[in-house]
């Protein structure tokens, strides 16, 4: 029988030295053939029920493994509600919440949504299984990689698992600075000042920091978006009315690839989002307390620093990430 | 396999019994609970407008999370069992945050450190902490919160605003280039308990304790942007040693 051969996840400094250790499940060790056949899973289009749309369609690794459309469509034209997510650092969420309201729990179980939902991929898991057995490549490679040529969602998924866990973004301008290997601009290093600064930006109490670089604490918030919500996010998820407008907050790295912007692909700029947070904060009984100023729609940044901020923000991103031939096609 | 099992009991209680001056070693368990004036606060309360401060606010908690650290227990012949390093205590996660197995039955004494000491609270070097997202930022010192207390407030003006209770170690930033510190984290000694063989220890935080004693807090003053706020700091410094009190000791 073969043994797979344990994938070697590269794990950047920055996040070794401050962050604890990514999630990899018991029961779903990464491995060479298994990541090797993930990544041909997320580009397949045999995943959709008409054969058009792969994982990739809404992620695309030039995108930071999101798209630029405020809602995706799905194989039947049908738009959704929510905007696409980025893809990358997911084992790094360590609450294995996913979705922007959280409803799917662990990586391997995301991925059965996708496949099934009639307007994303509509498809059923049977027939994909079908269709890959009766491929001349698939069962061997499924063998290789899971001991086993008999193709079912589970593999499937953990396979997907796998190829997302190696998708690691931390190679941005601000993690070379940190790693003290280049230098901020003058207007970077006073826009981080005004993310870090409780009284401006305040950004970091949600956003992360030089100390947390995913950017993101991973957790549900209202920032302030709607006053009514048509989409009650994390409450729907919970049933709990505290949680009603809450949505995860989204890892602020790569932000030039990923635009329009929220839940929804409201804001089509990042001059739009900034502004949001300056002057467009709306009330509602579950904002969150870290919003200040409510009731006048925000802290009311200057030019300078919305500029400033917004030139921080792009220093997060990481071309390396969304240029590597290994994550493409 | 039964065979090893009972080798290892015999084992364990034959080195227990060895050491005469050595007692039984107990296992020893430590929960926060939370409370506004005796009243139990967990996260079914979070989000209301349903307490009210010591100057005549209305307010609610959305979030309260905090740094205890070098939980001790002291015998009488001053032995000290370190219960635990350091903590973060998230209010809505309840269940028992310390553990500990080492201790032998007897009194102790049992306190903790709210927050960091200054040598302790070093920037970004715990991993969980920086995970959380607790940390200070570098302008104020950098280092960690010791508390995150979010919520909103009713006052003068009628609409509920919001108010952060963040507490850290108080730092005057007025000149960037020359920061003041002062290190505000507190001891806090809870008095005598009696370990037994296994024993949970209740610590009690009376929420409103920190709008109340010795100082009045009054909200439309004092709400947001108080990190860098060294006089808030100082109040909360003064406020927070009151906080904390022993509550239930079980066997
Ligand atoms: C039709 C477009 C579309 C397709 C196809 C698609 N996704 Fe998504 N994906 C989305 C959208 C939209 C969201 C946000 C969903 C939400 O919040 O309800 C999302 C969310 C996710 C997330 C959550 C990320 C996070 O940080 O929480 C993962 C993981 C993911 N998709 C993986 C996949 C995989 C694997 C496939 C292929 C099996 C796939 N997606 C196919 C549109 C798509
Ligand atoms: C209370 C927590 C919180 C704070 C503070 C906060 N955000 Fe956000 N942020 C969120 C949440 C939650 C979302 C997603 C909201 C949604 O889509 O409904 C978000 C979304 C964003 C997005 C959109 C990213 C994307 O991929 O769509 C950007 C950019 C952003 N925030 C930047 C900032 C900046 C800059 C600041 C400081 C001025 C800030 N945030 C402060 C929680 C927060």
């Amino acid at each position: 029988m073969y043994t797979p051969v344990p994938y070697n996840l590269e794990i950047p400094t920055l996040f070794a030295n401050k962050l604890i250790a990514p999630i990899i499940p018991a029961n779903n060790p990464l491995t060479e053939e298994g990541v090797a056949l993930g990544k041909k899973l997320f580009f397949d289009r045999k995943l959709s029920g008409n054969n058009t749309q792969s994982c990739a369609t809404c992620h695309s690794p030039q995108k930071s493994f999101a798209n630029n459309r405020q809602f995706s469509e799905g194989v039947q034209g049908i738009l959704g509600t929510r905007n696409s997510m980025p893809l990358f650092n997911l084992a790094w969420n360590f609450d294995e919440r996913f979705a922007w309201d959280g409803k799917e729990v662990g990586l391997e179980k995301q991925a059965l949504e996708p496949v099934k939902n009639p307007i994303e991929m509509h498809a059923n898991w049977e027939t994909v299984a079908e269709k890959l057995q009766a491929s001349p490549e698939y069962p061997d490679l499924f063998l290789q990689a899971f001991g086993s040529s008999e193709i079912d969602a589970v593999l499937i998924t953990r396979a997907l698992a796998q190829f997302e866990r190696t998708l690691i973004s931390g190679n941005s301008k601000f993690d070379r600075y940190l790693n003290g290997e280049t230098t901020l601009t003058p207007q970077e290093s006073a826009g981080f000042n005004v993310f870090m600064d409780e009284a401006k930006g305040d950004c970091f109490h949600c956003h992360g920091s030089d100390n947390n670089p995913l950017w993101t604490d991973n957790k549900f918030h209202n920032n302030g978006l709607d006053s009514n919500f048509s989409d009650l996010g994390l409450g729907a998820v919970t049933g709990d009315t505290n949680d009603n407008g809450k949505f995860k907050s989204p890892s602020l790295r790569n932000l030039i690839f990923t635009a329009p912007y929220m839940h929804d692909g409201r804001f089509a700029t990042l001059d739009e989002v900034i502004q949001h947070y300056s002057e467009g904060l709306q009330p509602s009984a579950t904002i969150d307390p870290l919003m200040k100023k409510v009731n006048q729609g925000g802290v009311g940044l200057s030019l300078q620093e919305k500029a400033n901020l917004k030139a921080f923000l792009l220093s997060l991103s990481d071309p390396d990430f969304v240029n590597n031939p290994v994550f493409r096609e | 396999m039964r065979m090893l099992l009972f080798l290892l009991t015999g084992l364990l209680a034959w080195s227990a019994c060895s050491s005469p001056e050595e007692a039984q070693s107990a296992s020893v368990a430590v929960r926060f609970s939370h409370n506004w004036e005796n009243t139990p606060v967990n996260a079914a309360d979070f989000n209301i407008l349903k307490f009210t401060n010591e100057n005549g606010e209305m307010l609610s908690i959305e979030r309260l999370r905090y740094l205890v650290s070098n939980v001790i227990l002291t015998s009488a012949s001053n032995e000290i069992y370190k219960l635990s390093s350091y903590q973060l205590v998230n209010l809505g996660e309840e269940k028992v945050t310390i553990e500990g197995n080492e201790v032998p039955v007897g009194d102790y004494k049992l306190s903790f450190v709210f927050g960091f000491t200054d040598t302790e609270n070093v920037d970004g070097s715990y991993p969980d902490l920086n995970t959380a997202s607790f940390n200070v930022p570098g302008m104020l010192g950098g280092g960690y919160h010791f508390m995150q207390f979010d919520g909103k407030y009713v006052g003068q003006s009628l609409a509920p605003a919001a108010f952060n209770y963040h507490v850290i170690s108080a730092v005057n930033s007025a000149d960037p280039n020359n920061l003041i510190f002062q290190d505000t984290s507190f001891k806090v000694d809870l008095g005598v308990v009696s370990i037994s063989a296994t024993t949970e220890i209740e610590i009690k935080m009376n929420i409103a304790e920190w709008f109340k004693n010795p100082n009045t807090w009054d909200l439309n003053v004092l709400n947001t942007v108080l990190m860098p706020n060294f006089d808030a700091q100082i109040l909360m410094h003064q406020n927070g040693k009151s906080v904390f009190s022993l509550g239930a000791v079980q066997e």
